[in-house]
Formats: structure tokens, C-alpha cells, sequence
């Protein structure tokens, strides 16, 4: 693949780094305009994390070179996250019991079971 | 040796140990993106944990109503140009351009002290609006102790990074990292990229959802 060619030596042709700042501004902009305009919370937070990993990616890809590199690195660099994926869904089951404690019918429930 | 110059059917100066397959240019900037994935798992851990607790609390803060939207976006905006003036420094090393090198290098250290500025006055207004580690006045109590502890592991990294870029900057005054010696300078800017990445995440997670 090409990519191997340019990670061979580090002078690939450098990308437009002025205009990856602008790309990353009005991403921002974007940002700041969702939860104003979008009410629905589901879609707003989706649109905003997407948001957001559409400008880390360009942070890590075109900043930090890595689109330039090796796909080891890559490899290196995606591990956190998938561990971080992973812990989010360990923690899932968790959180609905957690809330599920919360409801006022269940401390009733439990002392009229207590009086039998 | 031999074998490295035969394999990449040098077109250019060859000499790249063949001990080092993911980063031929440097051991340390492999041992700064190792580093980098250890602490995004600590970043990881921290936004998990937030997320957990906040899913979990039924009276959690509004966080754009609670904390400066504003100022923060500038912040943001502003590790965006300073990640700008720190490729152009790496840019400058590569291609020997000293002048350049040492501006950019500079404005790199000037806005990430202006970024740590803003964010202890941030914390200044926040606590004299009474949102502490323990409570504040608008909910849950861990709405205060989780902002702390991300904003502030976070703003620990930049200040690292300020000290560690003034370092770069102190030792290369006089031209050591210019063109083939430029990788402590593409190190140092992995790390302040990584910043920059960070605190993408943490504006979004902590502020804006």
C-alpha cells in the first residue's frame, strides 16, 4: 500500500495543516450551534459525539501524522479506545440496575414484604 | 544495515535501523505513542467513570446552563491553533528554518499558558459561584467532584506540556533539532496534539452534552 511507501521515509507531502485549523474551527461552530437548534436529546448527543470524533480523528490522522505511518501505530493508537468501548459496556448493565433503585415503588414493595 | 538499504530501493539518503519497524525515524516516538495509549486509558477510565455516575444520578446539572459555554469554546479554539503553530514548528525544524522554528515553538508555549490562564480563571468564578469538589448549588454533588478531576487532570497535561515544549524550546535555540534531527520535536508534538485531542473530547463530553 501507499502508505507504507510514505511511512518508509517521514517526507510525504505535507498536508494543508491552515486548512485542517479552519475544518477543526467550524467543526466547533457546529458543535456549539447543536444544542441550541436540536431539542431531541438523543439526536443532539449523537450529532455532538460524532462531531466530536470526526475532529479527533483529524487531530490524530493529519496532526499527529498517524495516516502517514505505519498501520501498526494505528493498531497502538486504537487499543485505548476499544478497551474504553469495552469498559462503557461492562459498565451498561450496572448503570440500569443503579437507576432501576432509584424508582419510589420499590421501597414500599420492600417493606410491606418486611410486615408479612 | 545492508539489509535496509536493499529493501526500500533507496531513492534518498538511507539510514534507518532495521531494528525499528513501526518507527524508523525514532525509538522515541514509538515510546511516545505507547505512552499516549497508556494515557488515554486513564483519560478513558475518567470519562467512563463520569458518564457512569451521571447516568446513574437523578438530578444531575445542566452543564450548559452551570458552566461558561463561551470561554471554554474559545479554549478550544485556541489548543486548535496551537496545535496549528506546533506542526508549523515541526515543519520549520524539518526543513531548517530556524527563525521560524522558534517562533512557531514559542506561540505554541504563549497559547498554551494563555490556556491555563483561562482555565484557573474559569475555576476561579466557579468556585466563588460555590460549585466545589463536595457540592454546588445546582444538584448532584459529584457534578462538581467529576469537572474538577477531568478539567483538572487535563489542565496538569497541558501545564506538563507547557514545561516539556519550553524544555524543546530552550534546548534547540541554537539549531540541534533542525532537518534529519527534528524527531524530539515530532515527539514533543505528538504529545501536545494528544492534549488538543483530550480536551476535544472533554469539551464535548463535559460541557456539551
Amino acid at each position: 500500500m501507499m502508505a507504507n511507501e510514505a511511512a518508509a521515509h517521514a517526507d510525504h507531502v505535507e498536508p494543508n495543516y491552515f486548512a485542517i485549523m479552519v475544518i477543526l474551527t467550524i467543526l466547533t461552530i457546529l458543535e456549539l450551534m447543536v444544542p441550541p437548534l436540536v431539542s431531541a436529546k438523543l439526536t443532539a448527543g449523537s450529532l455532538l459525539v460524532i462531531l466530536a470524533v470526526a475532529k479527533a480523528l483529524l487531530v490524530a490522522l493529519y496532526f499527529m501524522h498517524l495516516r502517514f505511518e505505519r498501520t501498526t501505530l494505528s493498531v497502538i493508537a486504537l487499543t485505548p479506545m476499544v478497551i474504553c468501548v469495552f469498559l462503557i459496556i461492562m459498565l451498561l448493565p450496572d448503570l440500569t440496575s443503579t437507576t432501576r433503585t432509584y424508582t419510589p415503588v420499590e421501597p414500599t414493595a420492600m417493606s410491606e414484604t418486611a410486615d408479612h | 544495515m545492508s539489509e535496509a538499504v536493499v529493501d526500500s530501493h533507496a531513492h534518498s539518503a538511507v539510514k534507518q535501523p532495521a531494528e525499528s519497524p513501526v518507527t524508523p525515524e525514532s525509538w522515541g516516538k514509538l515510546g511516545m505513542w505507547v505512552f499516549l495509549a497508556g494515557d488515554a486509558m486513564s483519560f478513558g477510565g475518567l470519562l467512563a467513570g463520569y458518564g457512569a455516575m451521571r447516568a446513574s444520578s437523578p438530578d444531575w446539572p445542566n452543564p450548559l446552563e452551570a458552566l461558561g459555554i463561551e470561554l471554554t469554546a474559545f479554549m478550544t479554539f485556541l489548543l486548535i491553533v496551537s496545535s496549528f503553530t506546533m506542526v508549523k514548528a515541526l515543519s520549520a525544524a524539518k526543513h531548517s528554518d530556524l527563525p521560524n522554528f522558534r517562533k512557531y515553538l514559542l506561540l505554541t508555549i504563549i497559547v498554551g499558558t494563555v490556556f491555563l490562564g483561562l482555565q484557573a480563571y474559569e475555576w476561579t468564578h466557579l468556585t466563588h459561584v460555590g460549585m466545589t469538589m463536595s457540592g454546588n448549588p445546582w444538584g448532584a454533588p459529584l457534578f462538581g467532584t467529576t469537572f474538577y478531576i477531568l478539567t483538572g487532570f487535563h489542565g496538569c497535561h497541558v501545564f506538563g506540556g507547557v514545561v516539556y515544549l519550553t524544555c524543546v524550546l530552550f534546548t534547540g535555540m541554537n539549531g540541534r533539532f533542525l532537518g534529519e534531527n527534528s524527531s524530539p520535536v515530532e515527539i514533543v508534538g505528538l504529545y501536545w496534539h494528544f492534549v488538543d485531542l483530550v480536551w476535544i473530547l472533554v469539551f464535548t463530553f463535559v460541557y456539551l452534552l
